[in-house]
């Protein structure tokens, strides 16, 4: 039977604003069933995202729904946890987003450990203006503004979330749907900042300019260059070259969480 | 039972007042001369089950205190001038999404770093059109400690009653000057909360204005499902690039204030039954412009004084009927001319206008607003 996936999208909000092809879309199936798994309360549930293609998200799902400013989503939804610490609070948007005009804010919410799972949806490029260059994109790569290939070295989003202080960290592609939901179940069970970076593809404004002759083409890459952080455990670095390490990279049980902090703060100046 | 008086900065005036007011989160981000609002507020919100942030910076704390609000928590923020021009966007965001939440300026010197710990006035017309796009506006600008603990309390009920931001801003003089407060008896002052949606979460529109130019507000998480964005959006909250539709909202948030002003108005007259001379002045200015107009009475010229609590929405029916009965208007503020602008739009040439402009740092002093009057005469 086929996976019901229309009762969690809001009546009459489909299609989507997504190119064929857009690995967006499979994130976002992954998403409702990870809420499925986790028996998530929509009217508990904030999705909160910034500006882009992949921040278009929450307006199809049926939830409370933030569609915020360009970069501010991980700051927007920190207000809403703090303000009700009961909500389930899931950010999602693009690596331009949430790494460039939104990177202090990411760092930031890392370091809180604040109870929230942040799904970054890193396809490498700012699509909704067009192919942009973003802190993702691939040096050498071709952007609308790196025409002479990209001069600029690349963030790597899972480790800049670990270096900030997310207790639970997670990647795999658009290539691995299986995998996407799986990781979010334990990223909202998880409780503390989880970040689940998600590679993903843009044939529109990527693939095109990057000698990508199908989406197809796009998705084996992902899938060539993925390799479990079990497996990779026993490779040598040669054979790691020019590949990325999924599944769970780092969980930390330990670190207080945000809001339980602050919940001590109330106790102490309430004489508690 | 005599009231609990306390000899209080504005600055702490202010935060105290918020308490009153209900706010329940404060975001915030370290900045001269607004810092004391923070440090008074992180103390005194956990003790009444509030939530204190200080955030990365200006941007998220604006950030914050929306979300925040979306989810039901009256909210505030206290800044100065680099800190309000970089939370501009989000301001133009609590406007179109129609988020309550208060912002409070504590004016210097600028532009950029201007002088720090000095006072300035110039933000006003910052506080009118800083951010992009049309949008109404709300402002308030107390004289006065008591003043700053009463006017955060009204912005609060003005956010609240017409679900959009409301800014206060004071100068860094009465920011950190220090008077006798005597503080309301809870339920003395009014205190405003957001109307709450009447509808059941299945027939919840978040911009339905079919009941009043004000739609009612959920809170995420108290059981209503819906979307909030800054697009231009319907009035079930969703993205519409519908002409009609977007034309209609856009009117709607700037008629509900303007439709409103005589609720949203509120000024000080002094002596000026019978003035051949106005001051026009706000803020701790105006305290030198009453002094101005004792003096200048004394020297046996007929002067009054035109004191705003609310600067904008402008007070343009008032100002306009002085300018019909009087011979000259001076306007004095801490800037180089911003507000005069507004009272020379609205006086429409029926009397001379004047200003007193000081960006030294300095208070405009009692002195220069005679000196001017004598001038203009």
């Amino acid at each position: 039977m086929a996976y019901d996936y229309e009762k969690s999208i809001r009546p009459g909000k489909l299609p989507h604003i997504w190119c064929p092809g857009c690995g967006h879309g499979i994130v976002m199936k992954g998403l409702i069933r990870a809420m499925d798994t986790c028996e998530l309360d929509r009217a508990k549930t904030s999705i909160v995202s910034g500006i882009g293609c992949a921040s278009r998200l929450p307006g199809y799902l049926d939830a409370c729904t933030l569609h915020t400013a360009h970069g501010r989503a991980a700051a927007f939804a920190t207000g809403v946890k703090l303000a009700d610490p009961e909500m389930t609070v899931i950010v999602c948007g693009g690596d331009g987003d949430g790494t460039a005009i939104g990177g202090n804010h990411f760092i930031h919410a890392c370091r809180r450990n604040i109870d929230m799972t942040y799904v970054v949806m890193n396809n490498y490029i700012y699509g909704m203006t067009g192919g942009q260059f973003s802190p993702c994109t691939p040096t050498g790569a071709k952007a609308s503004t790196t025409p002479y290939g990209n001069p600029d070295p690349i963030f790597d989003i899972s480790k800049l979330a670990i270096g900030a202080g997310a207790t639970f960290v997670a990647r795999t592609t658009a290539a691995h749907p299986r995998e996407i939901d799986k990781l979010i179940v334990q990223g909202i069970k998880h409780k503390g900042m989880a970040v689940i970076e998600v590679l993903d593809d843009c044939p529109t404004t990527y693939g095109r300019r990057n000698k990508f002759r199908s989406v197809v083409d796009m998705m084996k890459e992902l899938k060539k260059n993925a390799v479990p952080a079990k497996a990779a455990a026993k490779m040598t670095a040669e054979q790691l070259q020019g590949k990325f390490l999924t599944g769970v990279l780092f969980q930390d049980t330990e670190k207080p969480e945000y809001c339980e902090m602050y919940q001590e703060v109330i106790n102490k100046a309430q004489g508690a | 039972m005599a009231k609990k008086v306390a000899l209080l900065q504005g600055n702490e005036a202010c935060a105290l007042g918020a308490v009153y007011a209900g706010a329940k989160f404060f975001g915030g981000y370290p900045i001269t001369p607004s810092t004391e609002v923070a440090e008074v507020l992180s103390a005194e919100l956990p003790k009444v089950g509030g939530k204190f942030i200080q955030m990365e910076d200006e941007i998220g704390a604006m950030a914050a205190i929306i979300g925040a609000s979306l989810t039901g928590a009256k909210s505030i923020t206290a800044t100065s001038g680099p800190g309000v021009s970089l939370k501009q966007e989000l301001i133009g965001y609590a406007c179109i999404a129609e988020t309550p939440c208060v912002i409070i300026n504590v004016m210097r010197g600028g532009p950029s770093t201007g002088m720090p710990t000095g006072p300035g006035q110039s933000d006003v017309m910052q506080a009118r059109w800083g951010t992009h796009g049309d949008h109404a506006a709300i402002a308030l600008v107390p004289n006065s400690c008591q003043e700053i603990f009463e006017e955060t309390v009204r912005a609060f009920n003005l956010s609240e009653k017409y679900r959009m931001p409301v800014q206060v801003l004071f100068d860094e003089i009465v920011g950190h000057m220090r008077e006798r407060i005597v503080f309301p008896e809870p339920g003395e002052l009014e205190i405003i909360d957001r109307q709450p949606p009447s509808v059941s979460p299945a027939d919840y529109k978040p911009y339905d204005s079919s009941k009043g130019q004000v739609p009612p507000l959920a809170a995420f998480g108290s059981g209503y499902k819906f979307h909030v964005t800054g697009l231009n959006k319907a009035d079930d909250g969703f993205p519409t690039t519908k002409a009609e539709l977007v034309d209609a909202e856009e009117r709607r948030q700037i008629d509900k204030v303007m439709d409103n002003v005589d609720d949203i108005l509120k000024n000080e007259e002094y002596l000026t039954d019978d003035a051949e001379v106005i001051i026009w002045a706000y803020g701790s200015t105006s305290r030198s412009a009453r002094y101005a107009v004792n003096k200048l009475r004394e020297d046996g010229i007929k002067a009054g004084l035109f004191r705003p609590l609310t600067i904008w929405p402008f007070p343009e029916a008032r100002t306009a009927e002085l300018a019909k009965q009087c011979k000259a208007i001076i306007v004095a503020e801490m800037n180089l001319g911003q507000m005069i602008y507004e009272v020379e739009r609205v006086s429409k040439g029926d009397c001379a206008i004047g200003g007193v402009f000081r960006v030294d740092g300095e208070p405009i002093n009692p002195g220069q607003i005679v000196d001017k009057v004598k001038e203009v005469l």
